[in-house]
């Protein structure tokens, strides 16, 4: 029996199947799990904005699913429909449609979205109905559950839970903190 | 920590709670099974919230492992099931009520400064033994990992049973 104080170590590496934002090779990798119906991840998405101007290409940010469904009644689809979009090459303007429209995520609401960032509704409405992203959406749930991922948003920070306070200053001083010398400002 | 943590090899204390106001679930009812027992300090606070809120999450992995979860605090039976329906919980919590704290003791995870159990996770394989067992600070929701890495250690046949 230990408390234990050392953070959480990531344990689903970063992959092709990942959605992410930045070079594969960026000197430092941000991880969220996110839902897209929690309040929390809300508030954090305009920091990560932030943090992605002010790291600029040194930052890679990749974005897992975590929807708590039972609690949030919407996550699920929402994630399927950031999954649907990915499959047109959509996902990061459904993922911050999503965000930008937290309180707003029923179905007739992703159809909104989907319409407004150019995708082939029809085809965007199939997916959806047919819960063809759910397996996808489940495995990044599973893979944060072995990483010790027990809220949203959490964080990994070249593999490690950040577990530190949720606002820029305190984001970039972190990630800065992770990117190897040659490669700091 | 607690010194006086029941620990892994040491046989689960039985116990009777009520987990609906005219019922009450025991330790024994689920002998041949592994358990999660998962003391938490009390309803309504946003960690536990969380905590239960995750749970609630996996149970079809607990369920893979013909495992049942068990929730635990100090909070009466009506403050569990306001709580449960609140959040939409599909496990029993149970209520250590009256004697208040009396199964958190008997586990070694009792607060006597806060009147509340800590934050405290047992797994117990099918024979009643305690197989893995965790504290957590009392304001960190301990995720899952661990129980799923203690479900996985069980020998297969003490996980579904003789």
């Amino acid at each position: 029996m230990v408390f234990s104080d050392d953070r959480a170590q990531l344990q689903a590496p970063v992959t092709d199947r990942d959605h992410a934002q930045g070079a594969s090779d960026a000197p430092v990798t941000l991880v969220e799990y996110g839902d897209y119906e929690c309040p929390h991840c809300g508030r954090a998405f305009p920091i990560i904005k932030d943090a992605q101007r002010r790291l600029g290409g040194r930052l890679r940010f990749v974005f897992r699913h975590f929807p708590l469904t039972e609690a949030h009644a919407h996550a699920q689809h929402a994630a399927e429909a950031a999954e649907a979009a990915a499959s047109q090459g959509r996902f990061w303007e459904m993922h911050d449609s999503l965000f930008e429209h937290q309180r707003a995520l029923a179905d007739p609401h992703l159809l909104e979205y989907a319409k407004a960032i150019g995708l082939d509704v029809a085809g965007f409405r199939q997916e959806l109905d047919s819960h063809v992203h759910a397996r996808h959406v489940r495995a990044d749930f599973l893979g944060g559950v072995r990483s010790g991922v027990n809220g949203t948003p959490t964080f990994f920070i070249n593999d490690l839970r950040y577990d530190d306070a949720l606002d820029a200053a305190s984001l970039v001083s972190a990630l800065e903190a992770a990117i190897p010398a040659p490669h700091r400002r | 920590m607690n010194a006086s943590v029941l620990r892994p090899g040491t046989p689960a204390p039985d116990f009777s709670l009520h987990s609906t106001p005219d019922q009450s679930v025991s330790l024994s009812d689920f002998r041949g099974r592994p358990v999660i027992l998962a003391f938490y300090p009390a309803d309504w606070s946003p960690v536990c919230g969380d905590q239960m809120a995750l749970y609630n999450e996996i149970l079809s992995e607990f369920r893979d492992h013909n495992a049942e979860l068990l929730g635990i605090s100090v909070d009466g039976i009506w403050c569990h099931l306001a709580f449960a329906d609140n959040r939409k919980l599909h496990f029993p919590l149970l209520a250590d009520f009256e004697p208040k704290g009396h199964v958190a003791r008997q586990y070694g995870v009792y607060r006597d400064r806060d009147g509340t159990s800590e934050r405290a996770l047992f797994v117990i394989d099918g024979d009643g033994i305690i197989r893995w067992s965790y504290v957590s600070p009392v304001g960190i929701n301990p995720g899952a990992d661990g129980i799923l890495r203690a479900l996985e250690a069980l020998p297969k046949g003490e996980e579904h049973g003789v």
